[in-house]
């Protein structure tokens, strides 16, 4: 056991320290709270995005051939760690970053591979993920979008919801069904869907914060080439689940990089207010649930280390990896409603009052968060994917 | 980086385990809940024989000369089969207190005994208040005429029935500050130690009462600098925290092993129970619990090796979580096993109540919040 980083490591950590000090958007003002980027913001994000680009700190893990680094997850690791110690704003990709590209990777053909993965690390391309649909949820391989073979083309009816960036997205991850005739997991093929066709109509959904951060994406006969379908005919779910599990992995530490940040805000928060006259942070009470929050995050690290060294070490990950998204929806959650909690009376202001505490950021992050348990498999599918896949209980 | 266990711990793993299924079964546990001693001299003298009793100790003194990482796998297992006797009482609180604070001649006297299982030894710290700062060090040792003369009462010492030294934590000062404090190597058979076995809740921890009523021992019964071993004390003590961290989650683990077993065959309703979601989401959150408890326990254990500044904040995080996580764990397991559960033939209740004896060992997940709160300047 071993914490400490070698040499070579302790120069990319040193790089990038002084890297991010000199290159930190001066317009960027971290609020602490929220982890997903707002509407408002996807153009700052996205020359950020390609400024991290540039500089070569974006896929580090990818192949070199397309795009990425070619390091390992060590120097991912470090570089999530160092922009969280920077505060430094997310990236506006981060599905095509975190899903997509591994994914395209993973299952890609040579062309796939050369021509998609590079345009995601650069932002030029934005991805949305199209799996959930209106009456597939938790039961994702009982979706319905059909996509009938025609020449050389797959035809695509059907509808998506609650697809995030899909309003600015220029490519989609479609699960589409392609063989009713077989159980269900085994007629679904993976497509990498052009949004500008024909017959591909966003619509904002409003949500609980009152933004339209998600989307309704409808298909009417919409015209895909069958060099777009990603991994073979009908081997869509076995595909999906990769997006999935990386979904877990490399979001994972992106999530626990933006978890610090929100809790050294948290903690700036507590400094500042007060409860009957007494400093939110001096109330016996409140220490209690702020030290807690301080062990969950620190425990996140750490359980993601023991992940990683799996990795490192060439082995699969254990037990350990499969918790972090369960354990990371809990402590957010919880830190959210821990920020209403200080702010008292005041979290029932929100953007526009000048009695709103730090412009009402937390009132929105705090309505945010309640996704957190449903969006990426709802804390109910993540229980049952542990229970029977780590611990080997019967399926139903 | 390399945050996992090498071949030689995973194989010191493996040794452990073997050797604790043969020899502290269920049934050799029961027995030795039923005596006073805990332990048996046959066991004892195997655990000296695996080299174990030495393990963290120097190898001039007849130890291993091997860290915290090395002894949290250990521990797990140990744990694991809620090992009863006092492995923690001699190796983890007197003998750790001497290897750190003791002279010479006292380590060499007691180390390479304790090492070879001829010697046992404990810690008398807290005291009927049941307070874990230093003003909670009433029991005096009054300097005379070269020697030192103790008064007072000690509450909840492991196994000072069965220890032949007991490092006493005594104010040779006036006050109830942390200066002032000494750590006094007290031999059992000293005059004036009086030692009583309580009747405990987990009876596989015995707990006792030491009284000293003007027990005399010689000057250099004295470890370290007088009125100056608060923060070796300390230090001992948050070793120590780590190693109980370390035992508590092997035993979570156990009971995690033991539900799911029984989830797959207890059949109700036509069906094994671990196919209803109501018991698999409880299993899920025991596996989160457990998971997390090991990564901020081998955290902890790495860091104390390391002698990090994080040290004391890494030990405090993880037996906070550690003290919630198998508690939850271990009344879990009890509500998934249904009525067989509640019985005394079944292990659960071994487990459960390990749980809520170390939840009280060097404070309850409440009190080392509030530690987390200070060391992160709240």
């Amino acid at each position: 056991m071993d914490l400490s980083l070698t040499p070579d490591q302790e120069t990319f950590r040193a790089t990038v320290r002084s890297w991010l000090k000199t290159n930190m958007p001066r317009e960027w003002k971290p609020t602490g709270s929220s982890e997903i980027p707002r509407a408002g913001q996807y153009d700052f994000l996205r020359r950020w995005q390609r400024t991290l680009f540039d500089a070569g700190y974006i896929g580090l893990t990818w192949p070199k051939e397309y795009g990425g680094g070619g390091l390992t997850f060590m120097e991912e690791l470090i570089l999530q760690q160092e922009m969280a110690l920077a505060k430094a704003p997310p990236i506006l990709n981060v599905l095509g970053v975190g899903m997509g590209g591994p994914t395209i990777i993973a299952w890609g053909n040579e062309e796939q591979k050369k021509r998609y993965p590079p345009k995601i690390l650069s932002c030029e391309e934005i991805w949305c993920q199209g799996y959930s649909e209106p009456n597939s949820g938790s039961d994702l391989a009982s979706l319905q979008t059909r996509a009938v073979k025609d020449g050389e083309h797959w035809v695509v009816n059907g509808q998506k919801v609650w697809t995030s960036f899909a309003h600015v997205a220029d490519y989609m991850m479609l699960l589409a069904r392609t063989d009713p005739s077989v159980p269900k997991h085994k007629g679904i093929t993976y497509f990498l869907l052009d949004m500008k066709l024909p017959g591909v109509t966003v619509k904002p959904l409003r949500q609980i914060t009152g933004e339209a951060e998600f989307n309704e994406v409808f298909f009417d006969n919409v015209r895909v080439h069958e060099s777009q379908v990603l991994g073979g005919v009908n081997n869509g779910w076995a595909v999906g689940l990769t997006t999935l599990m990386y979904e877990r992995l490399t979001l994972g530490f992106g999530l626990q990089m933006r978890l610090r940040i929100a809790l050294e805000g948290l903690l700036e928060l507590a400094k500042g207010m007060e409860k009957s006259g007494r400093v939110v942070t001096k109330e016996p009470v409140m220490r209690q649930k702020l030290a807690q929050l301080w062990i969950d995050t620190e425990c996140l690290k750490y359980t993601g280390a023991r992940a990683i060294t799996k990795l490192l070490r060439g082995e699969m990950p254990g037990p350990e990896a499969s918790t972090g998204k369960m354990a990371w929806v809990d402590t957010h959650q919880r830190l959210q409603e821990i920020a209403m909690e200080i702010e008292g009376p005041y979290s029932q202001l929100v953007k526009g009052s000048d009695w709103a505490v730090e412009g009402g950021v937390w009132a929105h992050s705090f309505l945010r968060s309640r996704a957190n348990s449903i969006e990426g498999g709802t804390t109910e599918i993540q229980k049952n994917i542990i229970a029977e896949r780590v611990l080997g209980l019967p399926k139903d | 980086m390399d945050f996992g266990f090498s071949q030689e711990q995973e194989l010191l793993r493996s040794t452990a385990r073997k050797f604790l299924e043969n020899e502290c079964t269920s049934g050799f546990v029961r027995a030795r809940m039923e005596e006073p001693a805990g332990v048996t001299d046959e066991f004892w003298a195997k655990l000296a024989e695996q080299g174990w009793l030495g393990l963290i100790y120097p190898e001039e003194y007849d130890g291993t000369g091997l860290g915290f990482v090395d002894l949290t796998v250990l521990m797990e297992e140990m744990g694991r089969v809620v090992m009863p006797g006092p492995f923690f009482s001699t190796v983890l609180l007197g003998g750790l207190a001497i290897r750190e604070a003791g002279s010479p001649t006292q380590r060499k006297e007691w180390l390479t005994r304790i090492a070879a299982g001829q010697a046992k030894a404990t810690l008398a710290w807290t005291e009927p208040s049941a307070r874990w700062d230093a003003a909670g060090v009433t029991c005096t040792a009054r300097d005379d005429k070269g020697r030192f003369v103790l008064n007072g009462t000690k509450l909840f010492v492991p196994d000072a029935h069965l220890a032949d030294a007991i490092v006493v934590v005594a104010r040779t000062g006036e006050g109830k500050a942390e200066d002032g404090v000494s750590l006094i190597l007290v031999p059992k058979a000293t005059r004036g130690v009086q030692v009583k076995l309580l009747p405990t809740m987990d009876q596989t921890r015995k707990l006792c009462e030491v009284t000293f009523q003007d027990a005399a021992v010689p000057a250099d019964a004295l470890m370290g600098v007088k009125g100056k071993a608060w923060p070796t004390l300390a230090r001992v003590v948050e070793r120590a925290t780590v190693a109980l961290c370390a035992e508590m989650c092997g035993g979570a683990q156990r009971v995690l092993d033991m539900t799911t077993d029984y989830a797959k065959i207890r059949i109700a309703f036509g069906k094994p129970i671990g196919t209803y979601q109501g018991v698999k989401h409880k299993a899920a959150d025991m596996l989160v619990d457990v998971e997390n408890a090991k990564s901020l326990t081998y955290y902890a254990a790495w860091a104390v090796d390391e002698n990090s500044p994080e040290a004391p904040l890494a030990a405090s995080m993880a037996k906070a979580y550690v003290t919630d996580a198998y508690r939850k764990v271990a009344g879990a397991g009890i509500q998934l096993h249904g009525g067989i559960g509640f019985t005394w033939e079944h292990d659960l209740h071994l487990y459960f109540k390990r749980a809520k004896s170390s939840e009280f060992t060097f404070g309850d997940a409440t009190y080392h919040r509030e530690r987390v709160a200070q060391l992160i300047n709240l």
